[in-house]
């Protein structure tokens, strides 16, 4: 019963991570260009170094935290111009060459022992660096809080019937948030969107009743940062959902069906996608500056395969949807760590240390996304209408 | 009602029509009275074959003008050079086209559609996975909703989006698309695409229509009506320029005719006299078609040397005709 408890407040502290908003962030940006664009950028990992260093190098520097934001947020704009302009207009494998050259090429660059003073070389710049003036914002205090403070201990001590029937109470919650999102509950319009939030915040409120996550109100890793992260996750996602349900989502839409029939009815296929392509950068640069703030800006924690994590998570929750890549993200590290959890606590270290536990954890979300692909090549959260006419 | 339905059009009258074509020289490359658009020297070669070579073509405006020729003639080709779909080899070296007055010789395809000249596809371009209104939406021009900007405010585009869709239902109405309109256009069957197509070409307030091969692929029950809007269009004052292959369609709702062969214009002409044309039936048919190729008699020496002359003559002529081109 504990280690289950344990394994499930791991999963917990890990979807609650700022990482994991970070990289839902730039999930957010990638969706702009694979799902609605149909921009196959491999480098959105380079966009997120990029919007780091920018603020990292700037902050360390002595500029203000303001200007280091504007900074990084500028550098992604000019490597979105430098990949868009010679490839957006020639087919859509080119760009997706190029983006992951270049963002290998940032990455050697940043690794480079030449700018020790700027990136700090291969270990990157240490978070103390940079972190203070994003700490001095905070208005949490001192100290440390759990969330709730009120939680499954505080009934009958924790007893296992009381999380046992937690847990149950939580699954049915979900289930019936789904039942009424699929519209088999017979709601419609108002009553739809009233029970399908009603439900997802006694949800919430359970999952933090059932699993407390204690930690610092500021400090380095604390609730700040991690407050800070999920609420621009809220309002990136709010800005894309205006973003697509507008003619210029349409437009972009339009792109990804078809080039030549955009540009027969007059619109400026080239602009657009440098716009789309823009657009997700910074949500990509924005995701970086996040994913560094708790830690250090180091150029390989920014790799190739950060990438693949946006893509698998981008696939998980759903491509062209509007909450697809948070959900996406949320299950692709709690269900990692889930998977590693368990493996060391059932497997015998005989059989598989801690070391391979983690590596074992990768296999397993590579085989589940190969899965995914072939059995709901639409997401968790895609409309399969839109993707049955592939022709 | 949208704008381009009210203008009426003189040549909606066929007496008129028939006036007008009857002033019209019957010449390859002949001046117009009111040419909508006006071609010059576009010459497209891929590797050493030349694909299109059309010296000067001038298009008459508010009538309905068929480009037909065998396979391979370049039709489609002209087609792409001139909404800006591809450039032609003789770029910077005398290619000229203008649109409504309107230079269009470097522009792109969007500003081509932009300027009023809006083309379909042979191959329908249906945007699959979109709805048929959202794909006829698409086609509206100046919508502000579609600035990057403007776009994350509802109310700035709220109210041009309803007129959009407005116009958008009438020409699905009149298209016989309403009751699919929130369908995938994706589901549609290849004629039925066809027609949002050219609904869709429609949502842009064109000046000029150009369809690509209208009626491949539909069926004869589709067809009439296709022809019926296409006749509509013409009687709305707006230009059309189709390419087909089939000549009952051509003989039926074209005023004009321009015959392309070999990338050439070969002839131009009114559509019930310009197939009886010989270097129509020429080009269709080859030039010895009424020889019997059974016959001994040409086997002779003399029968020969006779097509070789022939064809030195045809040569020469043409050599000397790019020589004058190139003098000019």
């Amino acid at each position: 019963m504990d280690t289950i408890q344990g394994i499930l407040n791991g999963m917990m502290r890990e979807t609650l991570s700022p990482q994991t908003a970070a990289v839902a962030i730039a999930v957010i940006g990638l969706n702009i260009h694979l799902g609605f664009t149909g921009l196959l950028n491999f480098g959105q990992a380079g966009f997120m170094l990029l919007g780091a260093y920018g603020m990292a190098i700037s902050v360390w520097h002595g500029l203000p935290f303001a200007v280091g934001i504007l900074f990084g947020l500028g550098a992604a704009l000019i490597f979105a111009l430098v990949l868009g302009v010679p490839t957006l207009k020639l087919r859509g494998d080119y760009l997706a060459i190029v983006t992951i050259s270049a963002a290998e090429i940032l990455r050697y660059v940043g690794r480079s022992s030449l700018l020790s003073d700027f990136t700090g070389a291969a270990q990157g710049i240490p978070g103390s660096q940079y972190r203070t003036p994003f700490t001095s914002l905070s208005f949490f205090g001192n100290g440390s809080f759990t969330l709730w403070p009120f939680n499954y201990l505080d009934v009958a001590g924790g007893a296992a019937w009381v999380r046992i029937l937690g847990w149950i109470v939580l699954v049915a919650l979900i289930v019936g948030l789904v039942y009424v999102l699929r519209g088999k509950a017979g709601l419609a319009g108002g009553a739809k969107v009233g029970a399908a939030v009603v439900l997802g915040v006694l949800a919430v409120l359970l999952v933090f009743f059932l699993f407390p996550v204690p930690n610092q109100s500021t400090g380095v890793n604390g609730w700040w940062v991690r407050f800070v992260a999920w609420t621009i996750v809220a309002i990136c996602t709010f800005l894309v959902f205006l973003l697509v349900r507008s003619p210029w989502g349409r437009l972009l839409r339009g792109v990804r069906e078809d080039e030549d029939a955009i540009r027969s009815l007059g619109k400026n296929v080239f602009s657009i996608k440098m716009q789309a392509l823009i657009i997700g950068g910074l949500f990509g640069a924005i995701g970086g500056m996040i994913y560094v703030l708790p830690s250090s800006t180091q150029p390989d924690s920014m790799g190739r395969s950060l990438t693949f994590f946006c893509y698998t998570a981008l696939l998980i929750g759903g491509a062209a949807t509007i909450f697809g890549p948070v959900l996406g993200a949320l299950i692709f590290f709690g269900c990692r760590i889930g998977i590693k959890y368990t493996a060391s606590a059932y497997i015998p270290d005989s059989v598989m240390n801690a070391q391979q536990t983690e590596q074992f954890s990768y296999i397993v979300v590579g085989v589940a996304l190969m899965l995914i692909v072939i059995f709901r090549p639409q997401g968790i959260l895609g409309n399969k209408r839109e993707l049955r006419f592939d022709v | 009602m949208s704008e381009h339905t009210i203008t009426t059009n003189d040549m909606a009258d066929p007496a008129a029509r028939t006036a007008l074509v009857a002033t019209l020289d019957a010449t390859p490359g002949a001046s117009k009275p009111d040419p909508i658009l006006v071609v010059d020297h576009i010459v497209r070669q891929f590797g050493g074959m030349t694909a299109v070579d059309v010296g000067h073509l001038e298009v008459q405006r508010g009538i309905i003008t068929a480009l037909i020729g065998p396979n391979g003639a370049g039709k489609t080709t002209f087609f792409n050079l001139i909404t800006g779909f591809d450039k032609p080899t003789s770029a910077k070296q005398g290619a000229h086209w203008s649109f409504d007055g309107r230079k269009l010789d470097k522009t792109s395809a969007s500003s081509v559609a932009q300027a009023g000249m809006v083309r379909t596809f042979q191959l329908t371009k249906a945007l699959s996975r979109m709805t048929v209104i959202e794909n006829m939406m698409l086609g509206a021009q100046n919508q502000a909703g579609e600035n990057l900007f403007k776009s994350m405010f509802h109310g700035v585009w709220r109210a041009q989006e309803r007129e959009i869709e407005a116009k958008a239902d009438e020409l699905l109405a009149r298209f016989k698309l309403l009751e699919k309109k929130h369908d995938y256009a994706g589901s549609l069957s290849g004629g039925q695409r066809k027609l949002l197509e050219m609904a869709r070409a429609l949502m842009s307030d064109p000046k000029m229509i150009m369809l690509d091969e209208p009626m491949a692929g539909v069926n004869p029950a589709l067809t009439q009506s296709l022809l019926g809007h296409i006749q509509t269009l013409r009687d709305e004052g707006m230009t059309v320029l189709f390419v087909e292959h089939d000549m009952h369609v051509v003989r039926h709702i074209s005023d004009w005719v321009a015959v392309m062969a070999e990338g050439r214009l070969v002839a131009e002409g009114a559509a019930d006299t310009v197939m009886s044309n010989p270097a129509v039936i020429d080009a269709y048919l080859g030039a010895h078609h009424d020889t019997d190729l059974g016959d001994d008699a040409l086997l002779t020496d003399e029968a020969l040397e006779e097509i070789e002359a022939e064809v030195a003559a045809e040569e020469a002529e043409r050599q000397a005709e790019e020589e004058a081109e190139g003098l000019r």
